[in-house]
């Protein structure tokens, strides 16, 4: 089986080769593509299959590739396998979507050659099973990935994404890199089952926690790491945007998971107080930038960072669960971390898809230039429906599954016995409710605004409906989202082999309960049925709509807007994105943002018009990247002496790093 | 038989949610106007005004879509089915576990999803002051509710709503300072999440001071009827919610007799009036607040609600 995945991931970089060959070929976006579809399907269900069929098992393959005497290691567990099924599946969406979607492309030949490679090296990432591989796979998808955020490189935007990615990249490897150093400790044995068997101790457990936050948490856009995601992300063409926030940053989270809880060793119980904070921290500080976002693809890109901070608060759970023993509950808080992964994947793919087909359909991102898509858009319009409701944690649909399960798991913490995580949870939980409301808020504005109303520019008002390719992936990835809300059971049962492997426990057996109910615990009799309750509404607003229709009125006439009587003072008096955001920007953003609005009144009797300005500051980087920056530039000033020394200097300085070398290498051992 | 009985009940006990509904609105609005020694609409105003309504014709505005169209009736199926899970006159309810209490905050947030989402669709200014709003109400509201939510499940061990109005009634629950909380924070959010004093007026027409009344500007006739109607239905849901939560007595048990089903529902009526009272003469001694001071007092809630888990959390090992 790994044979075949790795044979498929081969075919994926020949791929990328021949797209280099014949990028001046017409035909090149559909072949590349169409191949990138068909590899990457096989892929999905070869994982889907490893899921279902690998239990506690593994499969294990090595090649005679990279460094002569070690060769790469791969290993394909059932984590491996969930991983690489989420990855896949949203490939070969993104691929489908891409056949429609880059015919738009203005420079194919910056594109094809990068996509299948982007997608091999997420797969390798995810099979290796040793340092060398992985940090080189891990290196390759950074690259390729940087090559397609800088697809359109001739705008200064874009190239300053790229530059930012390009840094905060490299210093997410360095970290891992030193991480396996420490993991793997002076005897240099790097591939994963010996350093798991090593089990280190005490403190390099915590430093490796902290090189693995900085070097996953930097990938996943974690705060206070987040801060390329948001330029990054969004610069991409769209499927490689939906790919890096759907797919790449649950490479992180698989990182993260492999490293902490399976390489790590023993975890203390502050560890997951931690993660818990960095999770909170980014759940709240995410959405509350989506929600000033005017711009669709960035609004997106900070609410990844808003998911993927509730996916590290489900581990940071998982992770005190698992230091104080009690395994029932560690693997109710991965199953919801493993969850909402699969279910953001599905949800943030789609509306990516959908921004990118708006983008195309009017040529803008601008939520102050959208509106009334629904009327001309309606196949996408209600798929990105859907995927709102999803992110926006509304029942029967998969987001509120997953969020529900973290709920449950968070009530089962007060049997946590330190007084830091009794503290720190109900906190933690505060944040993701404030987080989830404020999600709802964020994705009200941004379907309100872009689908509904009036078109507030003639390009919204001439849009035409995108593509078939298009939209079959839309569609593609948004059903699964109301399947996955509707029977959460199965998919719980179908992760519980990856949770197993991870926490060494799992939930109990789902699929087997009447009515197709999830019951989480079985002490605390707390149950949900998403089948039910959307059969429920569905039953009760069909019956009264049709008693309506039937018994009452049914006439209905199309007339001005009344709007209280004013009649019809036009478009642009429509609430706008700023003014939408306002109230909200005052309630939370005058104390985290500094958010503040000045208003210039002329005199009266002058004709200077009146002028609203409005100045936000965001605190990641004002208190922390500013003044890095501004302390890497004061030492570069200090330093520039070095480069002018006579030659005899430079060499003592030589001798004088290796002395030093040596001398840490003597007391090492 | 056991089935036929189970589903008889769940019926009924829809059926008296959706039939009492508007006479708690029209209970409240009576009281108030005699409060303010008016004389008032009549106490059935709030079912002829639905008559009217359903009978009338509806005007779309120009640029509605299919959203504008089916939200209202979205929104009372939410809301509705929000409240068939909440026990009103019995704890015993047959559906009642398909969804927990956390189920019932987020089906009341799919509602004002919806009723946002229909605000914005006719592209009119009011739409969108409405909208933007109660978002910003409801982004403090829901997660003050989440944390009440907590707080109780916690107390009771399980986030069913049946099973905590049972262990409400049992004599374990006692008093506790965390339920205090909880009940205070509960209340401000149930002010709030059905537009009454101080967040919202009910009755105001003053456009600039309309948070609910704006989002439902374009809506007429069945449409209005329905939004109308699910608005009533859930103002019903929170006084039953406190009540079978804070005032479990006399709810009748899991397997009760009819008696019991008849006792259950003379108490739950007494009950809804009583809290009917309360909001009349709550409302009454109160004035509006501004829209930038909300966020305060909703942030009281939440901070309520997070004070209360985190004393939960704490004496869980004293």
């Amino acid at each position: 089986m790994i044979a075949a995945l790795l044979a498929l991931i081969g075919a994926l970089l020949v791929l990328g080769l021949a797209a280099v060959a014949m990028r001046r070929s017409p035909l090149a976006t559909k072949l590349v593509y169409g191949g990138a579809l068909v590899l990457t399907l096989a892929l999905f269900a070869l994982a889907a299959v490893a899921l279902a069929s690998l239990g506690a098992g593994a499969r294990e393959a090595a090649l005679p590739l990279g460094l002569p005497w070690l060769g790469v290691h791969f290993r394909l567990d059932a984590l491996a396998a969930f991983f690489l099924a989420v990855i896949d599946l949203a490939a070969a969406a993104a691929s489908l979507y891409a056949l429609g979607y880059g015919a738009h492309e203005p420079e194919p030949g910056r594109v094809l050659p990068f996509f299948p490679v982007f997608l091999a090296a997420m797969n390798l990432v995810v099979l290796a099973a040793d340092a060398y591989g992985f940090l080189f796979s891990w290196e390759l998808m950074s690259l390729a990935s940087w090559a397609l955020v800088l697809a359109q490189h001739r705008e200064a935007e874009n190239v300053a994404a790229g530059t930012l990615y390009l840094l905060m990249a490299s210093f997410g490897t360095l970290a891992l890199l030193l991480g396996f150093g420490f993991l793997a400790g002076p005897g240099g044995d790097y591939s994963f089952a010996a350093i798991a068997a090593r089990r280190p101790e005490g403190w390099v457990g915590a430093l490796v926690l902290a090189l693995a936050l900085l070097g996953a948490g930097s990938k996943a856009g974690l705060v206070p790491l987040h801060v390329w995601l948001p330029r990054a992300h969004p610069a991409a063409p769209s499927h490689v945007s939906a790919l890096m926030s759907g797919a790449m940053t649950k490479v992180a989270v698989y990182a993260f998971i492999r490293i902490v809880f399976q390489l790590a060793g023993p975890p203390a119980w502050w560890w997951g107080l931690v993660v818990l904070a960095l999770g909170g921290a980014s759940t709240v500080l995410g959405v509350l930038h989506a929600l000033m976002e005017t711009d669709i693809k960035r609004l997106l890109a900070y609410s990844t960072i808003e998911n993927i901070g509730l996916i590290f608060a489900s581990l940071g759970l998982a992770l005190a669960f698992r230091a104080d023993a009690m395994g029932a509950a560690a693997a109710l808080a991965m199953t919801a971390a493993l969850f909402h992964a699969f279910n953001h994947m599905l949800f943030k793919s789609t509306l990516f898809f959908g921004a990118g087909a708006v983008l195309t359909a009017t040529g803008t991102r601008a939520l102050d230039r959208l509106g009334g898509l629904i009327h001309r858009m309606p196949s996408l319009a209600v798929p990105v429906l859907g995927a709102c409701l999803a992110i926006a944690a509304l029942p029967p649909f998969n987001g509120f599954a997953s969020e529900w399960l973290t709920f449950q798991a968070i009530l089962l913490s007060p049997d946590l016995p330190q007084w830091g995580l009794k503290l720190a949870v109900p906190a933690t939980g505060t944040l993701l409710a404030l987080g989830a409301a404020l999600a709802a808020a964020c994705f009200v504005r941004f379907y309100g605004l872009a689908f509904l109303g009036r078109p507030r520019s003639p390009e919204a008002a001439a849009a035409v409906e995108t593509d078939r390719a298009s939209l079959a992936a839309i569609w593609g990835l948004a059903v699964p989202c109301v399947l996955a809300g509707l029977f959460p059971g199965a998919v719980i049962d179908a992760i519980a082999p990856a949770v197993q492997a991870s926490v060494d426990a799992r939930m109990p057996v789902q699929t087997g309960l009447p009515w197709l109910t999830i019951i989480p615990v079985a002490a605390s009799r707390s149950s949900y049925n998403g089948i039910l309750i959307f059969l429920f509404i569905t039953a009760s607003a069909l019956t009264v709509a049709a008693a309506v229709h039937r018994f009452a009125s049914r006439a209905a006439r199309r007339y001005r807007a009344w709007d209280c009587g004013f009649g019809d003072v036009g478009i642009a008096a429509q609430y706008s994105a700023a003014s939408f955001a306002q109230p909200i920007r005052r309630a939370f953003g005058s104390t985290i943002f500094r958010a503040t609005d000045v208003v210039e009144m002329p005199p009266p009797g002058a004709t200077a018009p009146a002028r609203i300005r409005q100045s936000r500051i965001d605190p990641v980087w004002d208190g922390l990247y500013a003044p890095l920056v501004g302390f890497v530039w004061l030492l570069a000033d200090r330093l520039n002496f070095l480069q002018f020394l006579s030659i005899r200097r430079f060499m003592s300085f030589v001798f004088l790093a290796l002395v030093f070398l040596l001398l840490v290498l003597a007391v090492w051992h | 038989m056991a089935l036929i009985r189970a589903i008889a009940i769940q019926g009924l006990e829809m059926a008296l949610v959706l039939a009492l509904a508007p006479l708690l609105t029209g209970f409240v609005r009576k009281l108030k106007a005699r409060l303010q020694r008016r004389a008032g609409p009549p106490l059935l105003q709030p079912y002829r005004d639905l008559r009217r309504l359903l009978g009338k014709e509806v005007v779309l505005a120009d640029n509605a879509s299919w959203l504008f169209r089916s939200a209202p009736y979205l929104i009372f199926a939410t809301t509705w089915v929000a409240a068939a899970l909440v026990p009103t006159f019995g704890a015993g309810l047959m559906f009642s576990w398909s969804g927990d209490l956390i189920v019932i905050t987020a089906l009341l947030g799919s509602a004002r999803f919806f009723l946002a989402l229909a605000g914005l669709d006719a592209g009119t200014s009011f739409g969108g002051i409405g909208a933007s709003r109660e978002v910003m109400i409801a982004s403090l509201g829901e997660p003050a509710l989440i944390m009440i939510v907590f707080t109780l499940a916690l107390v009771a061990g399980s986030s069913q709503l049946s099973n905590v109005a049972l262990f409400m009634l049992s004599a374990s629950a006692g008093l506790r300072v965390s339920l205090a909380l909880a009940l205070f924070g509960l209340v401000i959010v149930a002010l709030a999440e059905n537009a009454r004093i101080p967040v919202d007026n009910p009755a105001t027409h003053l456009e600039l001071t309309m948070v609910h009344e704006a989002m439902v500007l374009e809506y007429s006739g069945r449409h209005l009827a329905m939004i109308e109607l699910a608005a009533f239905v859930q103002l019903l849901l929170y006084v039953s919610l406190i009540a079978c939560v804070f005032a479990p007595f006399l709810l009748a048990p899991v397997h009760a007799s009819a008696a019991d089903y008849a006792l259950g529902i003379a108490a739950y009526v007494g009950k809804l009036a009583a809290g009917g009272a309360l909001l009349a003469g709550f409302e009454t001694a109160t004035a509006k607040m501004r829209v930038f001071r909300l966020p305060n007092l909703l942030g009281a809630a939440l901070m309520l609600g997070l004070l209360a888990t985190l004393l939960l959390f704490v004496s869980r090992t004293l």
